[in-house]
């Protein structure tokens, strides 16, 4: 199983639009995602609701896993992802 | 011709086919349907019809209500959502209460988070109505989509709801609760969309019906007659031209009256730029610090104080410290459990507990004021002792600021006003609240609205009493409040000495048409005759037997 522990770079933490750009990522992906926030329960990375309400804050570390082929890529992604403010990013 | 009635705010008169607003959708108590892989596909079904909705909104949409609409889409669409009502479904519970059940799990993990997350519950719990609605046969709840300009009829809006409204297709907003100083009335007014609140029977009218809606007469009449369609455009005819008048607030004799425009944001600043108002008079911070989990920090607040200085080019600009605390609650401020929140932490005592947040606010508008060479008046909101003007007064001159004053809101800062002023450069009478603390009546509560009248006598007298304080102590004394809007109680507000009035700006033509057509003797007759009144209503009434002919027809005022 690939894993992946990345700080979330947006200023707002992980909510409204960087929430919904990660979890339809997450989505796309075809693999299934799981994201957890300091060592708590892992939940499903493509569900924006459970993203949300792991309520991460600029600066939190979350840690991302998956099982598959594409594993280490898609985490990279995506870690990828998280790494950036998507509040300033253009749609 | 049938005619509804209700409290109107503004002085607009339109004509349009009604469209309906509809509350929440009821969950009904109907048994689980047998038929299992059929109800969880018709949920999914509504799901994914709901997301669909959304998203085509959110595309014709743009800003913050598009950024609303696209994440209240994407919860539609989740997966684990969708997972939970399947669950719930096969376990033998009817798909609508499966739905809401499934969604109130989420509400209450989101509530628990508290900040950030508490304030998207208003999001999940539309997503939850628009898919009950669709499966129960409902209507769809909240504004409709408006295909042509339209009058909004509804229950009532909640500040969402008025949020998304398509403004540039509401022609009017009619609504069966609320109250003339709810937040709805307020951004109408704000808007200058007419809007009538407390109109019995509201929920008779049907989409697509023609209404005439008057805010000055208060009045919704169903399929109006020539007649009345002829007295709406005159109306608005005479509207019209009174905008043209774009000079200073002066009395016929020339007894200078600022009149000043109320904003919420640097925006609305800049939407100032070319319009016929000397300055602002009440800037509303908390829009900065609202749906925050954190303070903003002193930068992006010296940004925003410095866009509205430079859109007003040197005009006044008075900015209010935050007024927050229990009744209108920021993430970053937790405080809970006041039984008596009005009465509570609020306003200028949130300085008990965070003098920082304080300190920080007016640092950035002391960085604004040097950074665009304006002077900003700075005033706090909710003082009642004059340590507390004292107070705000020593920490904002420390920090650079020149002109320092207070809000008089409280009863007791109108009676000791002579002492406010002592320690303070000007005060500012907020009416709303003056009027809500003198009769112990929530704003809020709209089936006490005759309580919370402006003309009610005992907030006349201490309206007076604080505004002969200024005029003794040759300091300004601005009245921003619903009430400075009303070109009646304008008058009366000048003849008591009232020396800016500030409101939503368009409200300000119909009270520079008044001023100019009486002389400052005429408006200190006016306000003789209404505070020699016994009630609320024989206040208005003696006050409007002395307005000019000319002006009451124009204006509609009765």
């Amino acid at each position: 199983m690939a894993q992946r522990t990345v700080a979330v770079a947006s200023a707002v933490g992980l909510h409204a639009r960087p929430a919904k750009l990660f979890t339809q990522a997450a989505a796309g992906s075809g693999l299934r995602v799981l994201i957890a926030k300091n060592g708590g329960t892992p939940v499903d990375a493509s569900s924006i609701l459970r993203v949300m309400a792991l309520a991460v804050k600029h600066g939190e570390e979350v840690t991302l896993s998956a099982e598959g082929d594409d594993a280490d890529a898609v985490l990279d992604r995506l870690v990828t992802m998280l790494a950036t403010d998507l509040d300033a990013v253009d749609a | 011709m049938r005619s509804l009635r209700g409290s109107g705010v503004g002085r607009g008169a339109v004509v349009g086919p009604v469209a309906r607003a509809h509350p929440s959708p009821a969950v009904p108590a109907d048994a689980a349907d047998p038929d299992r892989e059929g109800a969880v596909r018709a949920a999914d079904e509504a799901f994914a019809a709901v997301a669909d909705a959304l998203e085509r909104r959110a595309e014709a949409s743009s800003g913050t209500v598009a950024t609303v609409l696209e994440a209240t889409a994407a919860m539609a669409r989740d997966t684990e959502l969708a997972g939970q009502v399947r669950i719930r479904i096969e376990a033998g519970q009817a798909t609508a209460l499966a739905v809401d059940r499934a969604v109130a799990e989420f509400v209450d993990l989101f509530t628990q988070a508290g900040g950030y997350l508490a304030e998207r519950v208003t999001d999940l719990l539309s997503v939850r109505d628009r898919v009950v609605a669709r499966l129960t046969g409902q209507p769809e709840p909240g504004v409709p989509a408006l295909d042509r300009p339209s009058v909004v009829v509804a229950d009532d809006l909640s500040p969402a709801d008025t949020a998304a409204l398509e403004l540039d297709k509401v022609l009017a907003i009619v609504i069966e609760r609320g109250g003339p100083t709810g937040h709805t009335a307020i951004i109408a007014g704000q808007l200058g969309i007419p809007c009538i609140v407390r109109v019995v029977g509201a929920s008779t009218l049907v989409d697509g019906q023609e209404v005439a809606v008057d805010a000055a007469a208060g009045t919704v009449i169903v399929d109006p007659d020539d007649a009345t369609r002829a007295a709406v455009a005159a109306r608005q005819a005479a509207l019209a031209a009174l905008s043209e008048h774009t000079g200073p607030g002066a009395t016929a004799d020339g007894h200078a009256v600022a009149l000043l425009a109320n904003i919420g944001t640097a925006e609305d600043a800049e939407q100032l730029t070319g319009a016929a108002v000397e300055g602002v008079g009440l800037f509303r911070t908390e829009v900065l610090y609202l749906g925050r989990t954190t303070a903003p920090i002193e930068d992006e607040q010296a940004q925003a104080y410095a866009r509205a200085l430079r859109a007003l080019e040197g005009r006044k600009v008075v900015i209010r410290t935050l007024d927050a605390g229990a009744d209108k609650p920021l993430a970053f401020i937790s405080r809970g459990g006041e039984e008596n929140p009005a009465l509570g932490v609020r306003g200028f005592r949130l300085v008990r507990t965070d003098e920082g947040l304080l300190r920080s606010q007016l640092t950035a508008i002391a960085r604004a004021a040097a950074e665009t060479g304006g002077e900003p008046w700075v005033m706090a909101p909710m003082v009642a002792t004059v340590e507390e003007a004292a107070q705000f007064a020593g920490i904002a001159r420390e920090l650079g600021l020149r002109r320092v004053g207070v809000m008089v809101e409280v009863p007791s800062a109108a009676l000791r006003a002579p002492d406010l002023l002592a320690e303070v450069d000007f005060i500012s009478i907020g009416t709303n609240d003056l009027a809500q603390y003198t009769m112990a009546t929530d704003r809020l509560l709209g089936e006490l609205v005759d309580l919370l009248d402006p003309w009610q006598p005992a907030v006349l007298d201490l309206v007076a009493a604080a505004a002969a304080a200024g005029v003794a102590a040759g300091k300004p004394v601005g009245v921003c409040g619903e009430s400075a809007a009303d070109p009646v109680m304008a008058l009366v507000l000048t003849g008591m000495g009232v020396s800016s009035l500030s409101m939503s700006p368009a409200a300000v033509p119909g009270v520079r048409f008044a001023l100019a057509r009486h002389t400052l003797a005429a408006c200190q007759e006016l306000a003789v005759a209404a505070r020699r009144a016994r009630t609320g209503p024989d206040a208005r009434a003696a006050c409007l037997e002395g307005v000019d002919a000319e002006v009451r027809e124009v204006l509609a005022l009765g």
